[in-house]
C-alpha cells in the first residue's frame, strides 16, 4: 500500500484528475468573459458609444484577432458577425450573458459532480483495500488488534478522505491560478507595492504552516486518542459480566472519563493554538493595507505614483487574501487527511500478511486426492523463540480416526490449527493425500480441512445460513437480473472493476450444493437434517420451529398441515385423560387462562402498533367498545382493586426484589406513584379522578389472566360482558385497523402466532399438574404422525441466533459449528477441544455419533477427556509441543509411556 | 379457587405462620394452584428440585427407592409440606412423590421459597423444627429396619 496519500492519489487517479482540468480552464474563460461583458453592455450597447447615429449597426460576435507584433502584426479575419441596430445589440449581449452564465453553471456543475465521484471512488477503494488486508492479516494479529479499532479505522477515520481527494490536485492548481494572476497585476502597476504585497504573501506561506506543525502533532494524538476510546468502550460491552460480577463498573467509569478527559486537553491545546495561528494570519493580511497606504500615500505626495494606480492596486490586493487564504485552509486539510492516512496505513501494514495468492477465488481447485495424512518436521515458534510445536512428524491413513492427547499446554491447540492450516508452520509439512497443502491457497484448505475450534463463532444471521456458511468459496449459480435490476447491477460491476473491488456477486448463489451431497436448496435441507441428527440439535431446532410466528405464504402447504395437527390434537385433547389440560378459543366462551386482552380482541395483535398489548387502554377504538358496552367503569373498578392489591402486596418488599420483575403488574419505579394515585382516588372519588390516572388504572386489568392470578375480581357476569364487548370490537372494526389483529378462528393460520399456539388453538391450563409436559410430548407425537417435524425443523432453521450466536445455548453454539464443518463433507474433519463444553453424556453420544458419520473418513480430535480416545484407531500423545508416543489408546494405556503418565496424573 | 383461600391455607402452615400477612398473600400469589388425579406423579427420586409443594386437599405417598422396590416412608394430607428437603439440599430429590388420592397442591417454586425462609428467622427455625423431626423419624424406621434384619 502507498506510505503517502498522495502517492496513492496519484496512483489511482491521476487520469481521472486530468479529466477535470480542462474543464476548470473552460470555466475559468468563461468567468472572465462574464466579468468583461457587463462593460460591453454598459459602454457599447446602453450609453451607445459605437452608435453615433439611430442607423449605424456593430456586427455582432465578430471574431477578430490581432496578432502580437512578433508574429508580424497585422489582424485575422475568422467571421465578421451580424450587423446589429442598437436594441438588438443590447438584446443580443445580455442574452449571450445569460447563456455565459448557464454555460459556467453547468460547467461549475460537472466539475463538482466529477469531484465527487472521484472522492468517493477512492474513499470506496481505500476501505476495500483496509478491508481486505484485515482478512488477510495472520491469526496471531488478531489478538493484538482490537476489532472496534479496525471498524473505526475503516469507518470514520478515512471518511474525510473522500471529500479532499476531489478537492486534492484541482482546488491548489485553481486558487494558485487565481492568486498568481492578482499579485501579476499589483506587480505590474507598481513594483514597490507588488513587493509589499509578495513579501506578506510569503511570510504567510512560510509562517502559518510551520505553526502549523504542532497543531498536526495534536492533530494525531487526538485521533489515537478517539481509536482508543472507541476500543475501551467495546472492552467494557464485551466484558460487561465482568463488570457487574466485580463490581468495577466506577472503575470502567473512571478510566473513560479519564480518557474522555485527555482528550479534552488535547483538543484544548488545539483550539488555543489554532485560534492563535488565525489571529496571526488575520494580523498579516491587514497589515499589507496598512503599508499600501503609508509608503503609496507617501509616493503620492513626492509626485512618484498617481492615485489611480493605487487604487487599482489596493482593489487588487482585496482580491489577494481570499485565494491565499483557501489555499492555506486546503494545505491545512491536506496535512490533516495526510495524518490520518498514514495512521491509518500504519496499523494496516503488517510483514507476515498473507499474500493475495493465498485467498484468489478459485472456482474449483484441485482438491486432495485418496492416501494419508503425512506430517513431517512440524515446527511452530512462538513470540518469544520458545518452540510451541517441536518437530512433529507422523503419518495416517485418511480413513483413520485420530485423537489427540495432552495435558495443558502440550500443543494439541497448535497442533490442530496448524493441521488445519489456520497457522502456517515455522517450518515442515503438512501433505494430505499425496498434496502438499503447507501454503496450498485457502480454496483448496477451506474445502478440504473443517476445523472447529473450542469456542467457535456463530454470525448473526439465522441458523440455516450458519450451517451453509461453510459451502461458500464461490459463486456457483449467477444471479439473474432483468430490467433496472440488471442496469443497476451493471454500474456496480463497472464501478467494481474501477476501484479493483472483487467483481463476485454477493447476490448470486454462493452455496456449494454439491460439495454437501446435495443438488440443490430443496435436498440441502435433508443433508442438513441428518448433520443435525449427528450432533444431537434436531430436537432444539424443532422446538425453535415450534416457537418461531411465520409467514405461511413462505412454506408451502403448511397452513393446511398446521390445521391439520390442530385438529388431531384437538381429538386428543378431547379424551377423558387429557381434558382440561388446554382451554381452547372459542368464540363463545371467555378463555381463563388468556389475558382480559386475549378475551377482548379474541386474536393476536400484529406488530406493535395498533393492538399492543402493553398499550391497548391507550388505543382509540379500543376506548371506544369500552365506552360504548359500558365496561369502561368497571375495567376502572378493577383496576382500582387490582392497584389495591398490589400495593398491599408489595409495599413490604424491600427495593430491588425480584417479586416485582416476577410477579408485579406495577413496576417497582412506579409503585410510589401508583400509592399517591390510591390516595387521590381516596379523596375524590373513582368519578372524578384526572385522566392520566384513569388511563393507569384502565391499562392494569388487561394482563390478568383469571386462572393464573386468581385474584378472584371478575365473575361470570363480567365475563359474560367482555364476551359482548369482543363481538362489538369484531363488527365495528374500522377497516384501517383490520391488519391490526388476526382473529382466532378454528379454520384459520395465524400468521401472527407462534406455530405451537397456532396447533394448540388455545392456552395451556394453569393449575393442571405437568400440563406444559404432557402437552408437548403430545405435540411431539401429532407432528411426527402427520411427517410435520421436518417442516417445522425447517422452520426453526431459520431462527435468528443474534450477535456471537448468543440467542442460542453455548452448547448448542458448538454443536451449530460441529455441524457446519460435518456438511462440507472436508477431506479431514479437525475438532480442537470442539464438544469440552458439552456435559459428559452428550459428549459422550457425540463422539460416537461423528465417529459413525465419518466411518472411513479422516478425523483429527484433540480430547480434554482422555478415555474417549478408545474410540478412535489411533491416538497422539503430545507433551510440552513434542510428539511423546503413538499408536492405538489400548496399547499405550498400560504401555507406561506418555499416555500412561497423564491418564494417572491427576 | 381464589387467593383468599389459599392465603387462609399458608396461614396454617407452620412454616409460614409467623411470617407477616402481606408476605402470606404475596406467597398465595407467587405460588401455582395444581391439581394431581389419583396415582400420578408428583416428582420422582432423581429429579432436580425446582419446588415445594403444600397440600390442601387429598392425600400424597412418599416413597424410597431401595433395591426391593419402592419403599413407603410416609403419607401426607392436608397442611403438610413436600419437598422442601430438596430445596434447601441442593440435591435431587431423595424421594418420590405419589397423589394417593385426587390431590390439590400449591406449588412454591425454590427461590420464592427460599426467599421467604431467608427473610424470617422464625420461619428458618420452623422449618429446622420440621426437619429434625423427620431426621428423628427415618432415624426410628432405620433403627427397626436394622432390628428387623438381624
Amino acid at each position: 500500500m502507498e506510505r503517502s496519500l498522495f502517492g496513492f492519489i496519484l496512483r489511482y487517479s491521476k487520469r481521472e484528475q486530468l479529466l477535470i482540468v480542462p474543464l476548470v480552464v473552460a470555466s475559468m474563460l468563461i468567468y472572465f468573459v462574464t466579468l468583461d461583458l457587463p462593460k460591453a453592455i454598459i459602454n457599447e450597447a446602453i450609453q451607445g458609444k459605437r452608435f453615433p447615429e439611430a442607423s449605424s449597426a456593430v456586427a455582432f460576435l465578430k471574431v477578430h484577432l490581432t496578432l502580437p507584433a512578433f508574429l508580424g502584426g497585422g489582424s485575422l479575419h475568422l467571421f465578421d458577425g451580424f450587423p446589429l441596430h442598437q436594441l438588438p445589440y443590447l438584446v443580443a449581449l445580455t442574452f449571450a450573458f445569460l447563456a455565459l452564465i448557464v454555460v459556467n453553471g453547468g460547467l461549475k456543475f460537472q466539475i463538482n459532480t466529477m469531484k465527487g465521484w472521484l472522492g468517493e471512488r477512492m474513499l470506496r477503494r481505500l476501505r476495500y483495500a483496509l478491508f481486505d488486508r484485515i482478512l488477510r492479516f495472520p491469526l496471531a494479529r488478531f489478538r493484538r488488534v482490537k476489532s472496534a479499532e479496525l471498524a473505526t479505522m475503516v469507518k470514520d477515520e478515512v471518511e474525510p478522505l473522500g471529500g479532499f481527494v476531489g478537492e486534492s490536485l484541482i482546488t491548489p492548481l485553481f486558487l494558485a491560478g487565481e492568486a498568481l494572476t492578482a499579485l501579476f497585476f499589483i506587480l505590474f502597476q507598481h513594483v514597490y507595492l507588488g513587493m509589499i504585497a509578495l513579501g506578506v504573501v510569503v511570510a504567510q506561506a512560510f509562517i502559518i504552516p510551520r505553526l502549523r506543525r504542532q497543531l498536526l502533532t495534536l492533530a494525531k494524538e487526538r485521533q489515537l486518542g478517539a481509536r482508543q476510546l472507541a476500543g475501551r468502550i467495546a472492552e467494557v460491552a464485551d466484558g460487561a459480566i465482568e463488570v457487574h460480577a466485580h463490581d468495577t463498573s466506577n472503575y470502567e467509569r473512571a478510566e473513560i472519563s479519564s480518557r474522555l478527559g485527555r482528550i479534552f486537553r488535547i483538543r484544548f491545546e488545539f483550539y488555543q493554538r489554532k485560534f492563535l495561528i488565525k489571529f496571526l494570519n488575520n494580523f498579516l493580511s491587514q497589515v499589507a493595507p496598512f503599508l499600501f497606504y503609508l509608503i503609496g500615500g507617501y509616493l503620492v505626495i513626492q509626485g512618484k505614483l498617481d492615485i489611480g494606480t493605487l487604487v487599482a492596486v489596493i482593489a487588487a490586493y482585496k482580491d489577494l487574501p481570499s485565494p491565499i487564504k483557501e489555499l492555506i485552509d486546503w494545505d491545512q486539510q491536506r496535512l490533516d487527511v495526510q495524518i490520518k492516512y498514514t495512521q491509518v496505513v500504519e496499523q494496516f501494514t503488517v510483514d507476515d500478511i498473507v499474500p493475495p495468492e493465498i485467498q484468489a477465488p478459485i472456482a474449483s481447485p484441485q482438491l486432495p486426492g485418496a492416501g494419508g495424512v503425512r506430517v513431517s518436521g512440524l515446527t511452530l515458534a512462538g513470540e518469544a523463540g520458545t518452540k510451541l510445536i517441536d518437530s512433529v512428524s507422523f503419518e495416517v491413513g485418511l480413513d483413520q480416526h485420530v485423537a489427540i492427547l495432552g495435558s495443558h499446554a502440550a500443543g494439541t491447540g497448535e497442533l490442530t490449527q496448524m493441521l488445519g492450516r489456520l497457522i502456517v508452520p515455522s517450518s515442515g509439512r503438512i501433505e494430505v493425500g499425496g498434496m502438499d497443502i503447507t501454503n496450498a491457497p485457502e480454496a483448496v484448505t477451506g474445502r478440504a480441512m473443517a476445523y472447529v475450534g473450542p469456542a467457535a463463532y456463530l454470525f448473526p444471521t439465522s441458523v440455516r445460513d450458519n450451517l451453509l456458511y461453510g459451502l461458500r468459496h464461490y459463486p456457483i449459480r449467477e444471479a439473474s437480473y432483468e430490467g433496472a435490476a440488471l442496469g443497476e447491477h451493471e454500474f456496480q460491476l463497472r464501478e467494481a472493476e474501477r476501484t479493483d473491488s472483487t467483481l463476485l456477486d454477493f447476490n448470486a448463489d454462493w452455496t456449494d450444493y454439491r460439495a454437501a451431497g446435495a443438488t440443490g436448496p430443496d435436498d440441502m435441507e435433508l443433508r442438513i437434517l441428518e448433520a443435525l441428527k449427528t450432533v444431537e440439535l434436531e430436537e432444539t431446532i424443532f422446538e425453535l420451529g415450534l416457537r418461531s410466528a411465520v409467514d405461511p405464504a413462505h412454506y408451502s402447504g403448511l397452513a393446511e398441515n398446521v390445521l391439520r395437527a390442530r385438529n388431531a390434537m384437538r381429538t386428543r385433547l378431547a379424551e377423558p385423560s387429557m381434558r382440561g389440560l388446554v382451554e381452547q378459543f372459542d368464540a363463545g366462551k371467555y378463555n381463563r387462562n388468556a389475558t382480559l386482552a386475549e378475551n377482548l380482541l379474541f386474536g393476536t395483535p400484529i406488530g406493535r402498533k395498533t393492538f399492543d398489548i402493553e398499550n391497548l387502554a391507550n388505543n382509540a377504538y379500543v376506548r371506544r367498545v369500552l365506552r360504548e358496552t359500558g365496561l369502561a367503569d368497571d375495567l376502572l373498578k378493577m383496576g382500582h382493586k387490582l392497584a389495591e392489591t398490589m400495593v398491599e402486596l408489595f409495599s413490604g418488599l424491600p427495593a430491588g426484589h425480584e417479586f416485582f420483575e416476577r410477579f408485579s403488574f406495577i413496576k417497582q419505579d412506579d409503585l410510589p406513584e401508583v400509592k399517591a394515585m390510591l390516595g387521590r382516588v381516596a379523596d375524590a372519588g373513582l368519578e372524578k379522578i384526572e385522566q392520566a390516572d384513569r388511563d393507569m388504572l384502565l391499562a392494569l386489568p388487561f394482563k390478568m389472566v383469571p386462572a393464573r392470578h386468581r385474584l378472584g375480581l371478575m365473575d361470570e357476569a363480567f365475563e359474560a360482558r367482555i364476551l359482548q364487548a369482543r363481538g362489538t370490537f369484531a363488527k365495528n372494526l374500522p377497516a384501517e385497523m383490520r391488519d391490526g389483529v388476526e382473529f382466532f378462528d378454528v379454520e384459520r393460520y395465524n400468521g401472527a402466532a407462534s406455530l405451537q399456539d397456532n396447533i394448540l388453538f388455545g392456552k395451556v391450563a394453569t393449575g393442571q399438574a405437568q400440563a406444559s409436559a404432557r402437552i408437548g410430548a403430545m405435540l411431539h407425537e401429532v407432528l411426527a404422525e402427520l411427517k410435520m417435524r421436518p417442516q417445522v425443523v425447517s422452520i426453526g432453521l431459520s431462527y435468528q441466533v443474534g450477535v456471537g450466536g448468543g440467542r442460542l445455548a453455548s452448547a448448542d453454539r458448538q454443536k451449530v459449528a460441529i455441524a457446519r464443518a460435518l456438511l462440507k463433507r472436508p477431506t479431514v474433519l479437525i475438532l480442537d477441544q470442539a464438544a469440552a463444553g458439552l456435559d459428559a453424556g452428550s459428549q459422550n453420544r457425540l463422539v460416537a455419533n461423528l465417529l459413525e458419520t465419518r466411518k472411513g473418513c479422516s478425523v483429527f480430535w484433540a480430547l480434554h477427556r482422555s478415555d474417549l480416545a478408545e474410540r478412535f484407531g489411533h491416538t497422539l500423545v503430545m507433551e510440552r509441543g513434542r510428539l511423546a508416543e503413538q499408536g492405538r489408546f489400548a496399547d499405550l494405556k498400560g504401555g507406561g509411556g506418555a499416555l500412561h503418565k497423564l491418564l494417572n496424573a491427576g | 379457587m381464589s387467593l383468599e383461600q389459599e392465603f387462609e391455607l399458608i396461614r396454617r402452615v407452620p412454616i409460614f405462620s409467623t411470617t407477616d400477612p402481606s408476605m402470606q398473600k404475596l406467597l398465595a400469589f407467587s405460588s401455582d394452584r395444581l391439581t394431581y388425579e389419583e396415582g400420578q406423579l408428583m416428582f420422582s427420586a432423581g429429579d432436580p428440585p425446582d419446588s415445594a409443594y403444600i397440600v390442601m386437599e387429598g392425600e400424597v405417598d412418599i416413597t424410597v427407592p431401595t433395591p426391593k422396590g419402592p419403599l413407603l416412608v410416609n403419607t401426607l394430607g392436608r397442611n403438610d409440606v413436600i419437598g422442601e428437603i430438596g430445596i434447601f439440599g441442593d440435591v435431587p430429590r431423595t424421594a418420590t412423590a405419589v397423589a394417593r388420592t385426587r390431590v390439590e397442591a400449591l406449588r412454591i417454586s425454590r427461590d420464592v421459597f427460599v426467599n421467604v425462609i431467608r427473610g424470617n428467622p422464625d420461619s428458618a427455625i420452623a422449618l429446622v423444627r420440621i426437619l429434625a423431626d423427620r431426621l428423628a423419624k427415618t432415624t426410628a424406621q432405620l433403627r427397626r429396619m436394622a432390628a428387623g434384619t438381624k
